[in-house]
């Protein structure tokens, strides 16, 4: 096989296929390379990298940062999760909302404490959190059929009635959420009788809680990226895009349509229980309100801003939406249209950052379909074709 | 019997409104083919621009609803001109989630706006009844349903009868073949969202007319026209009529028997009843009652 390829002279085995890539990183002699998880040497310098900062980030930061922090790798994992629906298998939902909350209830019901006439089983996290993920993958999968017969804008409407239900059984189940406008604890992180939301003597250096969390978020962060970088390169994945770019197409090559949009609902389900769970720690107290159409925007912003049917562009958004709010907090200081509540100024913070959402997501999609990683491929293809413009 | 026809006259103003809002919905789906998400933020918008001409001006309540409606027009053909224009041609999921980014800017400024206050109509009915078939019903429930269906067969008579309702009609049949034709295609697109931003104004303002008001978080109402426009058909003016006033019943029907046969199903069910019978529609009929049969082809 690699004989053939222009790259080889007389030696044909694997390993001097591989280092003569090294100056010509596009040139790949098998299938199998192209389709390697990191198939440019690039990628895998850059998230080696990546990862690395990340994990050295807590130590120099505040412990609001840290939660910060927290909150981006939280976002990044449920943005993935709606990436595989909308990005990678093209169907829109604005439903997202609903199975983070049916995640985060799960979690609290089996992870939380009994108070109150609110139902909390007090498990280990080795057992709420893979289950945060079932209970949310098992209700997509109940609700697939019915999105797999509907198309484009039907499904979105669908999915945003989905909200509204959800919210509506939440409110109502009291015994598990608490009611309307009071909510309930979260579950606790107790994995294997360590808690990983208390502070913890390491080495002899004090990490507080924030950071400790941190780590067990980034952690579940980075499996579940890697997983879904090797789902979306799987014949899965193929199915997922073929399934977006043309649905009827896909159907006539042989790929299930039923079985592939079910397939992308589930594990997207699962993605957004998970972030669900982890988030309503983060929240601290959960009520049934948190769960609303706002969210969903929020997970749709986190996509569409980042890059639609890229992990990296996930992480992208996430970083970006949730770090808006704080670089709007501290720009207000210094910019005189933001204000905080009562104290003149055109916007309020919050309204500030909501409107700068909204408009964002508008610029994007009319300038930059591609989202902060059609940007990023945009300097990179400067600097690859320089000195030449193209 | 005294419970029913109240039950059903409430409803069919609920009703009313809804299919003023679907009939936005649907002249834009058939103008663009985009579902208009930012639908409820032109309908608080405009809620508040007439009750600002009414409150704050001083004019009458008639004067002031024009004015409302036309202010919206305007600011809906600028949201078009802006930011949907460009995204002509490109898939209309893009398209609809620009509406999605267009509804957060439209409701937030829309907040700032009214920010905790009540916006009230200033309408001539207020809290008047009028006795229908021996049941006492309010005087508003009637004028809901008389200014929608005059308003919905104005502009359904405007795209039947007029020169520049054929041209809108022609665009949303074909829009190059229009175009060869001489509509100035871009313009239509325009007008169908000056319209629908208009009606959208004067359901708002029925939304908050009566005596208690309303505040700026009402805006959500506007999302059962989505349960509409499903079970009516997405491209059917006649369909989200009549899907309007039944999704309107169901509602009021609801509201009016479940507490005390279903209460199970807990307080204000009414409010995702609408919710349900899409559900259900889309499994049924997923192109509504008098909606285009989709034609797929590769």
């Amino acid at each position: 096989m690699s004989s053939t390829g222009p790259a080889s002279s007389s030696r044909t085995d694997v390993r001097s296929s591989a280092r003569s890539l090294r100056g010509r990183p596009l040139l790949y002699t098998r299938y199998s390379d192209e389709l390697r998880i990191f198939n440019t040497a690039a990628k895998r310098g850059w998230t080696i990298a990546a990862i690395a900062v990340t994990a050295a980030l807590p130590f120099g930061l505040d412990r609001d940062l840290v939660s910060l922090l927290s909150t981006i790798v939280v976002f990044a994992i449920g943005g993935i999760g709606l990436n595989i629906l909308t990005g990678y298998a093209g169907q829109v939902s604005l439903g997202h909302a609903f199975f983070l909350g049916l995640g985060a209830y799960t979690a609290a019901v089996l992870g939380g404490e009994e108070s109150r006439g609110v139902i909390g089983l007090g498990l280990d996290m080795a057992i709420w959190l893979p289950l945060a993920g079932i209970v949310p993958a098992v209700v997509g999968l109940l609700v697939a059929p019915l999105a797999a017969r509907v198309r484009g804008l039907y499904l979105a409407i669908l999915t945003l009635g989905l909200v509204f239900i959800g919210e509506h059984i939440f409110k109502e189940a009291d015994s598990i959420t608490g009611g309307a406008g009071v909510g309930r604890a979260p579950a606790e992180p107790v994995l294997f009788g360590v808690d990983l939301f208390a502070t913890k003597e390491i080495l002899g250096y004090r990490m507080d809680r924030f950071t400790v969390f941190f780590y067990a978020c980034f952690v579940v962060f980075l499996v579940m990226a890697f997983a879904a970088r090797n789902l979306a390169r799987s014949r899965f994945g193929r199915a997922f895009a073929a399934v977006r770019d043309r649905d009827v197409a896909a159907e006539v090559m042989g790929v299930n349509l039923l079985r592939t949009k079910t397939l992308a609902f589930v594990v997207s389900s699962f993605y957004a229980g998970i972030a669900g769970a982890l988030l309503s720690i983060i929240f601290g107290r959960i009520t049934p309100e948190n769960w609303n159409l706002f969210l969903s925007i929020d997970f749709l912003a986190v996509i569409f801003i980042g890059g639609l049917a890229t992990i990296s562009g996930s992480i992208l958004g996430a970083v970006f939406v949730v770090g808006l709010p704080k670089l709007v907090q501290v720009l207000s200081d210094y910019i005189p249209l933001a204000s905080d509540v009562g104290q003149g100024g055109i916007f309020t913070v919050f309204q500030l950052e909501s409107i700068l959402f909204g408009l964002l997501i508008v610029i994007f999609l009319v300038l930059e379909p591609r989202g902060l990683y059609g940007l990023w491929i945009r300097v990179r293809n400067y600097f690859k074709a320089w000195p030449f413009s193209y | 019997m005294e419970t029913f026809v109240a039950a059903t006259i409430s409803g069919l103003g609920t009703g009313a409104v809804y299919a003023l809002l679907a009939v936005g919905f649907v002249i834009i789906y058939r103008a663009t083919e985009v579902v208009n998400f930012a639908q409820p933020a032109l309908m608080i918008l405009g809620a508040y621009a007439s009750s600002a001409f009414t409150n704050e001006l001083g004019w009458p309540f008639w004067a002031s609803v024009l004015a409302g409606m036309v202010t919206l027009a305007l600011v809906g053909m600028i949201v078009e001109r802006l930011a949907l224009r460009p995204m002509v041609g490109r898939p209309s999921f893009s398209a609809a989630t620009v509406t999605v980014g267009v509804f957060l800017v439209l409701l937030i400024v829309a907040f700032r706006l009214i920010g905790p206050n009540i916006i009230t109509a200033g309408d001539p009915w207020g809290l008047s009844t009028t006795v229908v078939l021996g049941a006492t019903v309010f005087t508003l429930d009637l004028a809901k349903i008389v200014i929608s269906l005059v308003a919905v067969g104005a502009v359904g008579l405007f795209l039947a009868r007029s020169r520049i309702g054929l041209a809108m009609r022609a665009t949303s049949l074909d829009q190059e073949v229009a175009l060869a034709q001489g509509v100035k295609v871009g313009q239509m697109f325009g007008l169908a969202w000056g319209i629908s931003a208009g009606l959208a104004a004067l359901a708002g303002v029925l939304v908050s007319s009566g005596a208690s008001g309303v505040d700026a978080t009402v805006a959500l109402v506007a999302l059962k026209a989505l349960p509409v426009i499903i079970l009516g058909g997405l491209d059917s003016i006649k369909g989200s009529v009549i899907a309007g006033l039944v999704i309107g019943l169901a509602e009021g029907w609801t509201k009016a028997y479940q507490p005390e046969y279903l209460p199970w199903l807990g307080a204000n069910f009414d409010l995702v009843v609408p919710y349900l019978i899409m559900i259900i529609v889309l499994m049924v009929r997923p192109y509504g009652m008098f909606g285009t049969k989709e034609v797929i082809r590769v």
